[in-house]
């Protein structure tokens, strides 16, 4: 009994609190994404990098907060800092649109035109991203860092594995919920989320209906920059911060909006869990896990690891590939708000 | 067979003039080395705008077929190592018939079993056992080559031929990945298709960067062979200090001195060494850019290049016509991907070192990109065009930058923050003026600079 306690607390610390917090931070992501295509209908490569440029600001302003010793105790300071960073966020997102992508939507351009518009745009921000705050790792988390230490949870259970869990991690999950909750109301019960959906649905006939495109597309990227903000900054409080990681994220949040069905959010949150917890599962060595529940005799010699750590990357492509080749829309059937 | 508009002479002319001033402002040293890596960007430019131009497939994988071209210039370069081969030839061969064996089994069973459930079952069976027991003699066989003198060798090692093999052998590796990724996502829409692409290359890169025994991984492949001289063997060479001496018989007579004259004769020897070496480099890349310009040009004028086009401009129609689309752009993904990894091939060829860790998305996939959108999709001359001119603005951004910041802040200490904070972060102004030139392309010439010509033949 004991020994499959240990083994359950093995797989609770190293596969399901890890993988939570990292496939929230995915979901939050490629929510963004998927927004965007469903209402301006492209692939917007730049997510990543506005995501990179919230983290930024609200880095700014935590350092400004901390030199003016105004902090929130226990929690970090960043949280004090979030919504100046949400409300950069978004008035980047709406400078990008008013000077860069509305012309196209105009336009009426192929969404590949606009694809390769968002390249531009993610070479701009990238750039003013590397002049403000250069290249270099930046740990900007403070307050208390462990409400729950490996050490503490083995003295108070009394069993050989240890449990921990980083604030950063349940401040994750919980801002994560709160941000998902407010984003399926505002979809479903109010009038604004309402018309966004019916302009995703059919573009002509939400037009015809007298709803006004500009509007939609306003509030859309205001949606964008409140989850890309939250999510860039859950991200480097969580691991931490680096300009040229946000750049490599994009790939699995899009994997994550594919998978979960381009276009649909829940298939978006969803496909942010099925990639992180897929990409944890495969690289991670059972080894330890299964010296506990096996009796010694046929204990593992080696690691039980189906792919080593590199590979991490690798993984949430494969799963794309595999779900593009076997069901293309994704889990959910996307291409509807 | 080709002529060219006035305007195309124009864009000529400015290439070539752009490399005459910086070979008398920064030196003839610098221009070449940016010379050869334009050369080599305008191949990759080529590739990717024979697949989108022609076509209009994207890929979104430069990156990946760039990678195996580089892999390619290893395996044929590097000398072969017979103890790793002795440590895990074997397994490696083991593993390697094992999982021909699986794929074969895989796929009779894919025939004979008609049933669904009962195929997806069998399958996915014998792949988990099938795995399991190549994985054994796979990491035992790499384990072992990985341990064979780790500091120098650690891999496989290579056939130890020439490098200049490897540039053919680099297409030949890029348009086999091609041809497996083209079978799998080529049905998808296009921007599905970058995607997939660009995660795809992410992959093969990962694959190079972590499997050691194949490509040394991140301990990085150096020292490969060159295809033209090295500069100590030509300092030492009879015939090129004769050629230096002769070059320069005006300069060195004016000195009467002998000690002077024979120093002045020695820096020029070295200088003469570098200069010659890269330019033997820039005439084989440009042998190689002309012969793939001019097979890119005839294929675009036949038939078959018409048939492209009629298929990137409506899919439906061509595919009415009794087109097979879906092989088309296979065939054409293919080639362009060839065309990349042969790139690739050559870009080792010139550093002389294999550094899977170098290959990151927004230099290798996304500025080859801008490249293409700038020089103008559809058009080869287009392509090397934008080629040269980003690579260009890409190298000379830096002192530009350098030289607008002074001036924007003359007035300013040179203790003073702003002015240091900005002059430290010179390198990454390169990436705001690509962005910008992008966003300008696309709003104000969106078919590039120079526009493919309409036909109407």
């Amino acid at each position: 009994m004991i020994d499959f306690l240990n083994s359950l607390i093995v797989l609770l610390n190293f596969i399901i609190i890890p993988g939570i917090s990292y496939g929230s931070q995915l979901a939050l992501g490629a929510l963004g994404v998927t927004f965007v295509y469903a209402i301006l209908r492209f692939a917007n490569f730049a997510h990543g990098e506005i995501m990179s440029f919230g983290a930024m600001i609200t880095i700014l302003f935590t350092w400004f907060f901390q030199s003016q010793n105004i902090g929130l105790g226990i929690l970090p300071t960043a949280l004090l800092a979030l919504p100046v960073g949400i409300i950069a966020t978004i008035i980047l997102c709406i400078i990008s649109d008013k000077f860069v992508f509305q012309y196209y939507r105009y336009q009426k351009s192929v969404p590949v035109v606009l694809a390769m518009v968002s390249i531009g745009v993610m070479f701009v921000i990238n750039a003013i991203i590397r002049i403000i705050i250069g290249t270099e790792t930046i740990k900007f988390s403070d307050g208390q860092k462990f409400i729950m230490k490996a050490k503490q949870f083995k003295v108070m259970t009394g069993l050989n594995e240890g449990l921990a869990l980083k604030s950063s991690q349940v401040i994750t999950i919980l801002i994560t919920i709160l941000l998902l909750t407010f984003t399926f109301w505002f979809l479903q019960k109010t009038k604004t989320g309402k018309s966004m959906r019916a302009f995703s649905d059919n573009e002509d006939l939400a037009l015809l209906s007298g709803i006004n495109p500009d509007r939609v597309v306003f509030t859309t990227w205001i949606i964008v920059g409140v989850l890309a903000c939250v999510a860039g900054t859950l991200y480097g409080l969580d691991k931490s911060y680096k300009p040229i990681i946000y750049l490599n994220l994009v790939l699995p949040i899009f994997a994550s909006a594919i998978v979960g069905g381009i276009g649909s959010p829940f298939g978006a949150v969803v496909g942010g869990y099925v990639i992180a917890f897929s990409e944890i599962m495969v690289t991670y060595a059972y080894k330890k896990f299964f010296v506990y529940l096996l009796p010694s005799s046929i204990e593992p010699t080696g690691l039980v690891q189906l792919l080593s750590t590199d590979y991490k990357f690798a993984v949430s492509f494969s799963i794309l590939v595999i779900v593009l080749l076997i069901r293309p829309s994704g889990i959910f059937k996307g291409r509807v708000l | 067979m080709m002529k060219f508009e006035r305007y195309e002479w124009l864009a000529i002319a400015i290439m070539i003039s752009l490399f005459i001033f910086v070979g008398f402002i920064q030196g003839w040293s610098v221009s070449l080395v940016i010379l050869n890596m334009c050369i080599i960007s305008a191949i990759m430019t080529m590739g990717v705008n024979i697949s989108w131009g022609y076509a209009g497939v994207i890929n979104f994988g430069v990156m990946g077929f760039l990678a195996m071209g580089g892999l390619a210039a290893v395996l044929v370069s590097y000398p072969p190592i017979t103890e790793s081969w002795q440590a895990g030839g074997r397994g490696l061969g083991i593993s390697f018939a094992l999982l021909v064996v699986l794929v074969i089994a895989v796929m009779y069973i894919n025939k004979t079993v008609i049933q669904k459930r009962n195929r997806y079952i069998l399958n996915s069976l014998i792949i988990f056992f099938g795995i399991l027991i190549i994985r054994h003699f796979y990491l035992n066989a790499t384990h072992n080559i990985e341990d064979v003198n780790p500091a120098i060798a650690g891999f496989l090692g290579g056939l130890g031929l020439p490098i200049i093999f490897s540039w053919i052998v680099g297409g030949l590796f890029a348009a086999g990945v091609a041809f497996v990724i083209g079978k799998v996502a080529l049905g998808l829409r296009s921007d599905y298709l970058a995607i997939v692409t660009l995660g795809i290359s992410e992959i093969v890169v990962s694959v190079l960067k972590h499997e050691e025994w194949l490509s040394r991984g991140v301990k990085n492949v150096i020292g490969l062979k060159r295809p033209v001289p090295y500069e100590i063997d030509l300092q030492n060479a009879d015939w090129f200090i004769n050629l230096i001496t002769y070059l320069n018989s005006s300069k060195l007579n004016n000195i009467i001195d002998v000690s002077d004259r024979q120093q002045l004769l020695n820096n020029l020897i070295i200088d003469g060494s570098g200069i010659f070496v890269k330019l033997s480099y820039a005439i084989l890349f440009l042998i190689v850019m002309l012969i793939i310009f001019y097979f890119a040009n005839k294929a675009q004028l036949s038939p078959w290049g018409r048939m492209m086009r009629a298929i990137r401009d409506n899919e439906t129609a061509a595919n009415a016509m009794g087109k097979d689309v879906v092989k088309q752009h296979l065939i054409i993904f293919v080639i362009g991907a060839a065309i990349v990894g042969v790139a690739g091939a050559m870009l080792v060829t010139l550093d002389g070192l294999f550094t899977p860790s170098g290959y990151r998305p927004l230099r290798f996939t996304f500025i080859i990109w801008i490249m293409v959108i700038v020089g103008g999709s559809g058009n080869n001359l287009g392509a090397i065009f934008g080629g040269f001119v980003i690579w260009f603005s890409w190298i000379e951004a830096a002192p530009l930058t350098t030289f607008i910041i002074n001036q924007l802040t003359v007035g300013l200490e040179p203790t003073n923050a702003l002015k240091i904070h900005l002059l430290d972060s010179v390198p990454y102004f390169r990436y705001l003026f690509m962005g910008l030139i992008l966003l300008l392309i696309l709003r104000y010439r969106p078919k590039g600079i120079i526009p493919e010509k309409v036909r109407h033949s």
